[in-house]
């Protein structure tokens, strides 16, 4: 179990129950649990989609796409059933935030379906748990039994007349099934493989019926949004970027941790105030600003705003809130090594770019930190990554291509400290071999 | 509905709304190269070759999952995309083992071909590629994952083409796999459609592979010679020391009825033409053995006989008994060599369905006959009896995709749960031998109900499933040989009563049809015209017996009885596949045409060694009608065709071939046939011609002349010629035919083939053999076939 943190510029919405008990239905509901959910059985539908459109809630699960947008595409009549999608496949390499809210609110991500089924006339919603979160999974199971005991889920759902069911469903270790498509896919009980869009899930989605798929985070702000209003949530960020983040502070910190900042806040205070600064009289070198398939930012370019437009204009991206900061001990040959390991693991291995691509530049980085590296590597390194860009079959080649493409231009001057024979000058000497699964 | 207009590199094209982007360029004649894209199977995207712009949007999109959308602009050719394939082949090249010089695709080969076009000539990798250890998954499908470029196409078209999913993939990313249903090797119908579909030398064919070089081959397109379907294929050849030798059977041809498809048969059994066991000299019974002799020693020898019965006892002493393998030309020769040579209308051939019975309900009744092109377009289709799986895999494959493809209603009644259920929108399981009840039940006797009514399938049910197919358009109406005769009729008039519906009778054997056409029949000439309607044959050939002749079963009592005195058996083994009694037919002079040695052979007084299907010329007709040329693929010292052989016989009675073989009257074209020089032979006919003193362009031995004839006198063989000669397949009506006679369902037998035996002939196929060992083998739960 996670250690919860707190600093005192957090502006707590979605870890407000955190730490609380709220997992328990009582306790939750002496939280003003279901409350939302019962407002919305009143409401008209549209009247919830355009509420959350005008709340400038942001998918949180990346992509930061307006929710109620989203939720707006789904058409209102439908030979098939409609879905609603909470994926909590949280596997993107810096990213621990759903995990919280599954282990300390699970009944405000199932809130958070209902609500965006009665929005979008749906009647099912199935909850997705990353495969490794074995335990999240029993509390899920546990918060979903007891809401179906109270009559909140099932039908006839608070004795309105609506009918909403809710399952959840475990993954089986694949980062690649958190892409919404291999996340139907999965579901569906195939190979967890990207389906070709068009059509998009809100029109031919789970099951072949429509589907809003949404982040674990963004439904689980949505009860918070119909109880203090559009406007409200709006302004808790700057135009655009409604509410607060989740933001998972990781790396050569002092205060690692999860942290709950207003869309928006600045990252150099983020690092230096709420995450306490570099530990052990080291200076900042790089930061991953929102999971690892975020280009990366040097220690020069941190004084940005940490709100999806902004982190865009800044050449990089706010991503999934996975914030991992690096100190100067660390040789960027190897950072980029580690995370091409883990796109390469991770990559579903459908299309060329990708599966050829990653492989490539795992081999092509293994050789190179360990001292094997020629010069027309760099080029190379970066000719692969920059041809797998844009081209590959979902955002997953992108995620291993764009922090890579960073790290070389960014970084080029440690990749040929490495030529010529020479071992890592991070590693101690003879040091260099690399033991990294 | 209005096409959809688009630009592609400045060029305006228009192509109907929901055509692919790559479709549409290439309708332009602009192509996108593609890997995972293939025509017919599901879309993948994930190969990225087909990377075009289109304007407004950001990224290269993939031409093959793009729908061509009013007004879009698109680029195929700029530096980015040419830029974008290049990496694409590079990175393929990354781990690909380029062995071309010893891979069987090498110089037929996708990926040798994008390297060629995106000049990815230098790698960038100086890394260890990966490795995996080549597979063999089962007698003729072996896999090498290094050279797998992960396109998808045979897992696609082992799933949507043959519905047998047997093959998947495994694990992810770059240990990404292919892999068999069985672990580590396949239980599946065998087709090798996944070899034939993988763009590179991935899947090779265990008959195949490392033989030859691609370029060392001939491809001669011609008709398959196994089952009843006809598929168009294309040989590859090479010369050998016997003559020439068959290396390959694929369809690189996709233009004919098949279009991609082959079974296990029509790609690999071509090896028995080049089996040791082929006869290649005449042999000759001498104090109770077959000797080998000379071909003038034994004509002499046939002829002689032949004559001497003929005149002493009279024709009908003689009894005549044709092929279902041989050519149209061969057929239609051999009844009239019986008929106008021997004097006899003792002619018969194995049945395998009652095409008589077919042309009598269909007489007068134009397009009523449905060809197998049609089986593939039908809205609607009713299936009694067979199992097209395992007996007409080609008409398996028609059914299966039209249900695919266009959502074609499949309606299945049978007495076993075939395998082509899965499509039906309505499946009806009966009792065995009841398919004629059905058809009587659905022409409207409804006394017939009560014998195929049980509780899952209700009186009820029944009726309501006749109102349904009543209210089909274009119902093609396909049905085994369990119906027959009365039935069939019956049938007819069910059809009669659903708008434009046609019909396809099953046979086996690829020409089947062609036989039962071609009158080898003792009651019947060519085109259904019982013998009391000869007239149009008796100005012809100046003379038809009147009296209708034996049958096969009546030959064997008439032999034993000691009134049939000779046998004349071409390209069928009656005592091997008819359990006829042998000795009743050694007591006579039996002369048997084949390849092999067959029980038929065996007991024979001479045997004389035929050339096979891949080996003449001259045209086919498969069970659904369709005429398709024969294309000879080269020669095997020592074998001559039935049709030489014939004519030969003739000529050594005394015969005037002339009046034989029409020779002299207007043949357009000599098919190769009387040339050796395909295969680098002397050119033995003409020798002969010549010692005849005889004209080698207007020869005899020319099958044309003959099929002059036919065309000319064989109802609905009207067809052109010259679409024949290139290759394309010909509908065939039954309209015109002749009244056909009602003849006695027993006489029918069918061949009960499988996917894997093919006849007295498929015995003879080394690659038929080892696939049916490994079942042996391994009994297979049902799971791969069903
Ligand atoms: C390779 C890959 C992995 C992803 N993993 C996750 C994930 O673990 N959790 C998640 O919520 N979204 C993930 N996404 C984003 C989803 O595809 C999708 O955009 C998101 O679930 C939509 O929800 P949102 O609009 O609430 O952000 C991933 C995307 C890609 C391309
Ligand atoms: S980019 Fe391609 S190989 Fe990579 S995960 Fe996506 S679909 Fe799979
Ligand atoms: S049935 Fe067998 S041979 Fe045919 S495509 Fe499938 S795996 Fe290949
Ligand atoms: S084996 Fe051939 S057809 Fe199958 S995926 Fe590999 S390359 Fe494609
Ligand atoms: S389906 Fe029949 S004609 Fe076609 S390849 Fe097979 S055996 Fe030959
Ligand atoms: S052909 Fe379009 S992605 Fe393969």
């Amino acid at each position: 179990m996670a250690d919860l943190v707190s600093h005192p510029d957090e502006v707590r919405v979605v870890s407000r129950r955190f730490g609380q008990g709220a997992a328990d239905i009582d306790r939750y509901l002496q939280l003003d649990g279901y409350k939302a959910v019962q407002k919305a059985l009143a409401m008209q539908p549209d009247a919830i989609v355009n509420l959350v459109k005008d709340s400038g809630l942001r998918g949180r699960g990346g992509a930061g796409f307006n929710t109620g947008m989203k939720w707006s595409f789904v058409p209102k009549q439908s030979a098939k059933p409609k879905y609603i999608l909470c994926n909590g496949d949280e596997s993107e390499p810096g990213t621990c935030k759903d995990r919280l809210i599954f282990e300390h609110d699970p009944h405000a991500v199932i809130e958070g379906v209902v609500i965006a089924g009665i929005a979008t006339g749906a009647h099912a919603g199935y909850i997705y748990v990353r495969g490794e979160y074995r335990y999240l999974l029993e509390i899920m199971q546990k918060a979903i039994k007891d809401a179906y005991a109270r009559g909140f889920l099932g039908k006839n759902i608070f004795g309105s007349g609506y009918d909403f069911e809710v399952y959840w469903h475990g993954g089986a270790g694949a980062y690649e099934v958190g892409e919404e498509s291999a996340l139907m896919e999965s579901l569906e009980g195939k190979r967890g493989i990207p389906r070709i869009r068009p059509p998009f899930p809100a029109v031919v989605g789970l099951w072949g019926g429509p589907t809003v798929i949404n982040n674990a985070e963004t439904l689980a702000s949505v009860p918070h949004i119909l109880l203090g209003g559009a406007e409200w949530f709006a302004k808790l960020g700057p135009p655009k970027n409604g509410g607060t983040r989740l933001f998972c502070l990781s790396g050569h910190l002092n205060r690692p941790g999860v942290y709950e900042l207003p869309m928006g806040y600045n990252l150099k205070k983020m690092i230096y105030n709420v995450g306490g600064g570099i530990p052990n009289g080291r200076t900042l070198k790089a930061v991953v600003p929102g999971g690892s398939s975020c280009p990366l930012l040097t220690a020069g370019e941190i004084d940005v705003s940490m709100d999806f437009d902004s982190m865009m204009k800044a050449g990089s991206m706010l991503g999934s809130g996975g914030v991992v900061v690096v100190d100067d001990s660390t040789c960027m040959v190897k950072f980029a090594l580690r995370i091409m390991k883990f796109y390469r693991h991770e990559s579903c291995g459908w299309c060329i770019p990708c599966r050829e691509g990653t492989d490539w530049l795992d081999k092509i980085l293994v050789r190179f930190h360990s001292g094997g590296g020629l010069r027309k590597d760099i080029d190379n390194i970066q000719y692969l990554s920059e041809n797998m860009l844009g081209r590959t079959f979902c955002p997953l080649g992108d995620a291993a291509a764009m922090p890579t493409i960073s790290i070389v231009k960014k970084f080029r001057k440690e990749f040929e400290d490495h030529l010529d024979g020479k071992p890592c000058p991070f590693e101690k000497a003879g040091a260099a071999e690399l033991a990294m699964a | 509905m209005a096409d959809v207009n688009i630009t592609v590199d400045g060029k305006k094209v228009a192509a109907p709304a929901g055509t692919l982007l790559i479709e549409a360029c290439k309708s332009a004649g602009i192509e996108v190269p593609s890997f995972c894209y293939y025509p017919n199977l599901s879309l993948q995207g994930a190969c990225r070759m087909c990377l075009v712009k289109v304007e407004k949007m950001p990224k290269l999109q993939t031409a093959c999952t793009t729908v061509i959308s009013e007004g879009m602009a698109v680029s195929t050719d700029t530096p980015e995309i040419h830029q974008a394939r290049k990496s694409m082949v590079e990175m393929l090249l990354g781990n690909h083992p380029l062995d071309c010089p010893v891979c069987d695709a090498g110089g037929e080969c996708e990926l040798q071909d994008m390297t060629f076009a995106y000049g990815a000539a230098e790698s960038k990798f100086i890394d260890i590629k990966n490795h995996r250890e080549e597979q063999q998954w089962s007698p003729v499908v072996y896999f090498d994952r290094p050279r797998c470029i992960l396109c998808y196409r045979c897992v696609r078209v082992c799933g949507e083409g043959m519905d047998v999913w047997a093959l998947g993939v495994q694990n992810r990313g770059v240990s990404s796999v292919i892999a068999p249903n069985k672990e580590d090797h396949l239980e599946c119908e065998e087709c090798g459609m996944c070899i034939d579909i993988c763009p590179v030398g991935a899947l090779t064919s265990g008959a195949y592979r490392y033989k030859t070089r691609p370029w060392e081959m001939r491809h001669v397109g011609t008709t398959c010679t196994h089952c009843a379907d006809g598929c168009k294929t294309t040989l590859g050849v090479r010369r050998s020391d016997t003559g020439m030798e068959i290396v390959r059977g694929d369809n690189r041809d996709k233009s004919g009825i098949n279009g991609d498809f082959l079974c296990m048969k029509g790609r690999y059994a071509f090896d028995f033409a080049n089996h040791e066991d082929r006869l290649t000299q005449p042999l000759i019974r001498k104090d109770g053995r077959l000797t080998p002799s000379t071909w003038e020693e034994a004509f002499e020898l046939i002829g002689r006989r032949f004559k001497e019965i003929r005149d002493s006892a009279g024709g009908q002493a003689i009894g005549v008994v044709g092929s279902t393998r041989t050519t149209n030309e061969e057929n239609y020769l051999l009844q009239k060599f019986a008929r106008v040579a021997l004097g006899t209308n003792n002619i018969d051939h194995h049945r395998t369905a009652d095409f008589p019975a077919l042309a009598a309900a269909l007489r007068g009744k134009p397009e009523a006959t449905a060809s197998m092109r049609d089986v593939f377009k039908a809205p609607a289709m009713l299936l009694i009896g067979n199992n097209p799986t395992e007996q007409h895999p080609l008409l398996a494959w028609q059914i299966r995709n039209n249900v695919r493809l266009h959502k074609a209603r499949l309606y299945v009644i049978n007495s076993e749960p075939v395998k082509l259920r899965r499509q039906a929108v309505n499946f009806i399981q009966i009792p065995v031998g009841s398919e004629g009840n059905v058809a009587r039940f659905l022409s409207g006797d409804d006394s017939a109900a009560g014998s195929i009514s049980n509780p899952t399938a209700t009186r009820d049910a029944w009726v309501a499933l006749r109102d349904k197919l009543r209210g089909e358009q274009n119902l093609v109406i396909i049905f085994g040989s369990e119906i027959r005769g009365e039935d069939i009729a019956s049938l007819v008039k069910f059809g009669s009563a659903v708008p434009s519906a046609k019909f396809v009778c099953l046979s086996d054997y690829a020409n089947s049809r062609g036989a039962a056409d071609m009158g080898l029949y003792p009651d019947l000439l060519p085109g259904y015209h019982p013998m009391s309607d000869a007239g149009k044959w008796r100005d012809e050939w100046g003379g038809v017996p009147q009296t209708p002749g034996l049958t096969l079963p009546q030959m064997v009592e008439s032999a034993k009885a000691g009134n049939l005195k000779a046998f004349y058996v071409v390209g069928a083994n009656p005592v091997g596949r008819l359990g006829i009694d042998a000795f009743s037919f050694s007591q006579r002079f039996v002369v048997v045409q084949d390849m092999f040695l067959t029980e038929t052979a065996l007991i024979a007084d001479v045997v004389l060694p035929a050339a096979n299907a891949y080996e003449k010329s001259g045209t086919v007709t498969n069970t659904c009608g369709d005429v398709q040329f024969l294309q000879k693929a080269g020669e095997i010292t020592g074998a001559k065709s039935d049709f030489e052989m014939t004519v030969r016989i003739a000529d050594a009675m005394g015969f005037d071939v002339s009046k034989l073989v029409p020779f002299s009257r207007g043949t357009h074209s000599d098919m190769g046939q009387s040339r050796g020089a395909q295969s680098g032979e002397v050119d033995r006919h003409g020798v002969w011609l010549e010692a005849q003193g005889l004209e080698p362009k207007m020869s005899p031995f020319d099958p044309t002349a003959i099929l002059d004839e036919i065309q000319r006198l064989v109802p609905g063989y009207g067809v052109s010629r010259a679409n024949l000669l290139a290759g394309n397949d010909q509908h065939t009506t039954l309209s015109g035919s002749g009244a056909g006679v009602q003849h006695d369902p027993a006489l029918i037998a069918p061949a009960n083939d499988t996917l894997f035996t093919s006849g007295t002939l498929g015995r003879y196929s080394r690659a038929l053999n080892s696939v049916m060992e490994n079942r042996q083998k391994q009994p297979a739960e049902e799971v791969a076939a069903d």
